[in-house]
């Protein structure tokens, strides 16, 4: 190495620190500087409470209508907007529904070989005397089994979202706060329910087992079972109810209910489609074992619609089940 | 009847079917059933798609013992096939490659629930691609849209919940305005059944009666399922939605349930409508505006986010725009080109959201951008699955995206005031997907400083850790090569398809 001066008198120069500095050889703080490790960043409740509350009032502050003029132009622009976007929506209907054929009219494009089918053999087709069972049932099949699965997916979404479970703290500090708004042993709603509940499940039987005879069926049925039995669940009590319908109830009755319309149905559209003669014989017009597969598929919306309507409303009184 | 033809109708039902049984089995035993059933519709599907291909023209099978104007019936020809099989094979891989995220960020007790939906969110997708009735395809709707909500929300969390509220609301806008358009319809033709509609629809637009109510249940119909499916203005919905939910749901829902409403839409275009008169009427030149908005404002609104999952979100809203757009072209090789991009896109965008989650576990599970600096070397397979997929979005030939964009790119030269706007929007959108999408590449691959790694805690994380995802990546991978590779049969076999569906 060829250097103008000498190695001592080379490291007193500012470049050789700087190098030192550079490479990581030596810290010009080490020992010159009085040094400590960072705190834990450690705070009172006083101090988190301040600071929560700070940041609340900033955003206070921020989303307020009256100090953010950006927000408040907004506001009123989306008010005004979305009230001429309903008001174009209801005239664009209001003028097509003006155009469309009159209601009632017998020369309508409604009125053509589909009901008429649905009307004139719909009793011999299917063998319901009620022609809407037997459509909804039977002509048009498909759908209902979709329509039924609709109630059935939207009860699971319900549970999904208002379940508790798993924790069991949380599931008794749920039931306590019910408890609180629940009636406690009301002597005259449990004494109108004791007499109520047992003819309104008793007419909702009926109306399911009558829908291919007379109005009615499983959708109308299963609602007026489901409602004996919130009406049952309101004077009573949770723990009365609990001891026979549970969400593993529900589940259990859902599944057996879709599974026999999802069979059932397959039979019939197996054999419809490939042609095969159906072993399975109407009957006589008007008796109750008659029409086929349409009272088993009442019963089966009909379980499904009650069980339903009473998850919906258990769920929405409590989050467990 | 030969027996390969009832198996869309068995498929429908074994799905529907899975749906009650998960409800009273455990969770564990409901995710096999789900895999098992996925897998075994795809399997019935392409021997019906082959089934198909053999007789050369589509067929009507009967739902029950009553024909078709009266009773319900689905119908099979090509392009529902392939759209059937392509389906399963997504959803198939989705569910593999989030199963993790599954067990770790659902409830126990709901995790059942979850395989409910899913179960029923394939049924109402296989109805809604083969079935031949309108008020079906409404029915199925909404176990779609029902089910898609429960698969948001199943990762409770206050923005899934806030996410799928939004979701509820604009979904059930779209219902409603699809519904009515149906009542109309029903009116003035009498009929549900998509043929017999068409029949009636030709008869009076020949006349000329009931003009101006036919185009409003045109109108209402199309943009009820524009709503659904996230066309530009109306996509507020979105970014929640596929950003917070977990990730086979956002892989799901992007890949999937949308494009399960744009084919409705073909349908309808097709098969209900006729298309020359959904043409003549001014409808697609709206779809075909807000298309294009979508194209561009989706890729800026993702430009500035720096959330990837958010940002992938957005960059969705940018192909919906590509898929709209060319439907406003209003040409066949239009339609053919979306019918093109729904694969392509299914396919990149699940293998996206699926290696955006690899990428975010090797960043100690943080979706912010500043974290994912060097996460392409610590999650090896997930870096390079994400940038397979950005240059296919981007359109780096050999994949699938570059594809699309040739398709879109020749249907806009056939002529037309649409040919300079649609080019041009190609390509403002080709080169604001870039930005995006390479930023975020290249921090992948920028080395990040050990001190920060050790500081945050970052893990690395084998290719082997997680085989189930690492062989959904690599075969979403293959898939994306495939469609990109072997291009020319697979447009060949939709053009097959849609001259078969009308």
């Amino acid at each position: 190495m060829s250097r103008k001066i000498s190695n001592e008198k080379y490291k007193k120069t500012f470049s050789y620190h700087m190098k030192q500095w550079f490479t990581g050889e030596k810290d010009p703080f080490l020992d010159s500087v009085e040094m400590k490790p960072q705190k834990e960043f450690a705070e009172t409740k006083e101090e988190k409470s301040r600071r929560i509350q700070e940041k609340e009032q900033m955003m206070d502050w921020i989303y307020s209508g009256e100090r953010n003029r950006e927000l408040r132009a907004f506001r009123k622009a989306y008010h005004v907007i979305s009230v001429l976007f309903c008001i174009c929506l209801v005239a664009v209907l209001l003028i097509a529904v003006s155009y469309l054929p009159p209601f009632g009219n017998a020369g309508n494009p409604v009125n053509n070989e589909v009901p008429q089918r649905y009307i004139e053999s719909g009793l011999q087709e299917t063998g319901a005397v009620n022609i809407v069972t037997g459509m909804i049932l039977d002509y048009r099949a498909f759908d209902t089994l979709g329509e039924s699965h609709v109630l059935f997916i939207a009860t699971c979404t319900v549970l999904i979202l208002l379940r508790v479970d798993g924790d069991k703290k949380k599931r008794k500090e749920a039931e306590v706060d019910d408890r609180l708004y629940e009636p406690k042993n009301d002597v005259i709603l449990q004494t109108v329910a004791r007499i109520l509940v047992p003819p309104i499940i008793i007419f909702g039987i009926y109306v399911i087992l009558c829908g291919h005879l007379g109005p009615g069926g499983g959708f109308s049925g299963g609602a007026v079972i489901g409602a004996g039995l919130i009406l049952y669940l309101n004077a009573f009590g949770f723990a009365k109810t609990e001891r026979f319908f549970t969400a593993k109830t529900y589940k259990v009755m859902c599944f057996v209910a879709l599974g026999c319309y999802c069979l059932a149905k397959s039979y019939s559209f197996y054999t419809g489609a490939n042609h095969l003669e159906s072993m399975i014989s109407l009957g006589t017009p008007g008796a109750i074992l008659s029409s086929g597969l349409i009272l088993i598929l009442n019963i089966c919306v009909g379980i499904v619609v009650a069980g339903t309507m009473y998850t919906f409303y258990v769920m929405f009184r409590k989050g467990g089940y | 009847m030969r027996f390969v033809q009832n198996l869309p109708f068995i498929s429908i039902i074994l799905t529907l079917f899975s749906g009650s049984l998960s409800s009273i089995i455990s969770g564990k035993w409901a995710k096999r059933l789900n895999l098992f059933v996925i897998a075994a519709v795809t399997v019935m599907s392409a021997a019906v798609l082959l089934f198909v291909l053999g007789t050369g023209e589509s067929y009507v099978y009967m739902m029950g013992h009553f024909p078709a104007p009266w009773g319900n019936e689905i119908r099979i020809g090509v392009l529902e096939g392939i759209m059937a099989v392509f389906f399963c094979v997504v959803m198939l891989l989705c569910m593999l490659g989030g199963g993790r995220e599954q067990e770790a960020e659902i409830e126990a007790g709901k995790l059942n629930l979850y395989y409910i939906m899913v179960n029923l969110l394939l049924c109402s997708l296989l109805a809604l691609i083969y079935t031949n009735d309108l008020f079906t395809a409404y029915v199925f709707v909404e176990i779609n849209t029902i089910s898609a909500c429960g698969l948001i929300m199943i990762k409770q969390n206050g923005r899934t919940i806030v996410a799928a509220t939004r979701y509820m609301i604009m979904s059930l806008l779209g219902s409603g305005m699809l519904l009515l358009g149906i009542c109309f319809l029903y009116d003035l033709t009498g009929h549900l059944l998509m043929s017999n509609i068409k029949e009636q629809v030709h008869i009076l637009s020949e006349t000329g009666q009931y003009h101006i109510p036919l185009l409003v249940s045109v109108g209402l119909m199309s943009v009820g399922l524009a709503i659904k499916s996230a066309l530009f203005p109306f996509h507020s919905w979105l970014p929640d939605a596929y950003g917070y939910s977990t990730v086979s749901s956002a892989a799901i829902l992007s890949s999937l349930v949308s494009k399960g409403y744009i084919f409705l839409l073909v349908k309808i275009f097709y098969r209900v409508a006729g298309f020359d008169i959904i043409t003549d009427s001014k409808v697609v030149n709206i779809l075909f505006v807000f298309g294009i908005c979508g194209m561009i404002m989706g890729s800026v609104s993702a430009i500035k986010e720096n959330n990837i999952r958010r940002m992938i979100a957005f960059s969705s809203v940018a192909q919906i725009g590509y898929i709209y757009m060319g439907f406003g072209i209003a040409t066949e090789m239009g339609v053919i080109a979306s019918l093109y991009h729904i694969f392509s896109h299914a396919a990149t965008k699940s293998l996206l959201f699926i290696s955006a989650s690899g990428i975010t576990d090797a960043s100690g599970d943080s979706t912010n951008f500043f974290d994912l600096t060097g996460a392409g070397y610590r999650n090896k397979l997930a870096g390079v699955a994400f940038t397979a997929g950005s240059l296919s979005m981007v359109g780096f030939p050999i994949f699938s995206g570059f594809i699309s964009k040739i398709l879109f790119a020749q249907a806009a030269v056939d002529g037309t005031w649409k040919m300079l706007p649609t080019m041009s929007a190609l390509a403002i959108s080709t080169i604001l997907n870039a930005v995006y999408f390479m930023k975020t590449v290249i921090r992948l691959y920028t080395p990040e400083k050990k001190a920060v790694i050790r500081a945050k805690k970052f893990r690395t994380i084998p290719a082997g850790e997680c085989p189930a995802k690492s062989i959904a990546l690599v075969c979403f991978i293959i898939l994306n090569l495939i469609l990109g590779l072997c291009s020319e049969p697979i447009v060949g076999l939709i053009r097959q398809g849609l001259e078969m569906f009308a």
